[in-house]
């Protein structure tokens, strides 16, 4: 078996420590006992479950994501004081994270040009529009979910799962996937990788999820006449 | 085409099939369907307000960055926002009231900055009355001088600089009630 693929998550989780910058997809709930993290996740959790617990535990010091909305803990973290917390534009989050696991330092956008977000950062005029240079978002460890990975560390999502998770593995220093299925090498055609081997450090088979749905949305079954 | 959360999304539903129009989700669907029959939803099929939806034939899914390409590069060619204030110069504020709780900005700023045309779907005024087209935005910008069209109960209107321009009134409004709601200068 490669030596990217850990026997449990504590393991995958080893070196995770006080201090650490930490990106998260989605991914399930782990001890691990450091504290004093960064926070790097477009939700940070909500309804009190998964990152929420994080918070919960007084485990993260500073939150970098682009949207609040139901998440009540950080909420209450953010009027307390207790929890720092940097909201960024969403393409201009994942971007900076793509700039950081591709090797390019910062780059000019237009999102948030004239608002509170552009406020103290270079500005700069290209062809007559006025664009603001965002910095590269680095972060030590990624914590993503994955449909299926192999022991390479290849690894393919599924649906809207994928999001932020292949430009997290890209940025940060050890990225840490989480898959349902655990495929043998030679399993995926190559044509079907979405995140080559290369950008992920450590795989963990974990089967069991309890998969959430924040707004169950439907429409009724056609009558059948 | 991307619909926001709120208002705008009750857009799909009024779409005929005959235009062609492909949703975009920021969280990574282009080719977004409509809500799930009951008991097909699916916790990893869901839209950036965080339903469930599902993906219509020839519809794809990918990840961020690639969605954010998508919208900040000029690939989507209109994007329906809600509005918390909206302003005669095309100014667009829908993310933060001022000592109110801020939600967050979400991709409502790349939306605004990168997409093609702009629409505004909102309520004429606040519950409390107040009028939410205004001469100058007071809540925090989204972005500046984006929005090309309002669309509110009382009317379809165009930003036009120092003014809004009626391009419909809805039936049984006359312009003095428009104007009455409105914070700003509207041309009949």
């Amino acid at each position: 078996m490669s030596k990217k693929v850990k026997a449990n998550v504590a393991e995958a989780l080893e070196g995770l420590s006080d201090g650490a910058r930490v990106m998260v997809g989605g991914f399930g709930l782990c001890g691990t006992g450091a504290k004093e993290l960064t926070l790097i996740s477009n939700n940070a959790g909500s309804m009190g479950k998964g990152l929420a617990r994080w918070l919960k535990a007084g485990i993260v010091r500073r939150v970098i994501c682009t949207y609040v909305g139901t998440n009540e803990d950080l909420h209450r973290a953010m009027a307390d004081g207790s929890i720092e917390v940097e909201i960024v534009p969403q393409g201009t989050f994942v971007e900076r994270m793509r700039a950081a696991g591709a090797g390019i330092p910062g780059f000019y956008t237009p999102t948030g040009v004239g608002t509170v977000v552009a406020e103290g950062k270079e500005t700069r005029e290209f062809e007559g529009r006025t664009y603001v240079l965002e910095r590269a978002l680095h972060a030590d460890f990624a914590l993503i979910r994955a449909h299926q990975a192999d022991p390479f560390g290849n690894v393919r999502f599924y649906r809207t799962a994928r999001n932020f998770a292949p430009a997290m593995a890209t940025a940060a220093r050890t990225a840490i996937v989480e898959c349902d299925h655990l495929v043998a090498l030679g399993a995926f055609d190559p044509d079907d990788v979405h995140l080559p081997g290369a950008f992920v450090k450590r795989v963990v088979h974990v089967p069991e999820h309890e998969d959430v749905i924040e707004f169950r949305t439907v429409r009724p079954l056609p009558e059948v006449h | 085409m991307n619909l926001g959360i709120g208002l705008p999304t009750l857009v799909a539903d009024h779409l005929a099939p005959e235009r062609d129009v492909w949703l975009q989700s920021e969280n990574g669907i282009l080719g977004m369907g409509p809500f799930p029959y009951e008991g097909d939803e699916d916790p990893q099929i869901i839209n950036a307000g965080k339903q469930t939806v599902t993906i219509v034939p020839g519809g794809s899914t990918f990840d961020s960055a690639t969605s954010f390409a998508m919208i900040r590069g000029g690939h989507v060619d209109l994007s329906i926002l809600g509005a918390m204030q909206v302003a005669s110069n095309g100014d667009l504020a829908n993310w933060s009231i001022p000592g109110g709780r801020t939600m967050g900005i979400g991709g409502a700023m790349d939306l605004a900055a990168g997409s093609r045309r702009i629409l505004v779907l909102t309520t004429h005024t606040t519950k409390e009355g107040e009028p939410k087209l205004v001469a100058t935005c007071d809540y925090p910008l989204t972005a500046s001088k984006v929005v090309q069209r309002v669309i509110t109960e009382l009317g379809v209107f165009d930003c036009a600089g120092d003014r809004f321009r009626v391009v419909e009134l809805a039936p049984g409004v006359t312009l003095d009630e428009v104007r009455a709601a409105t914070g700003a200068p509207v041309e009949g």
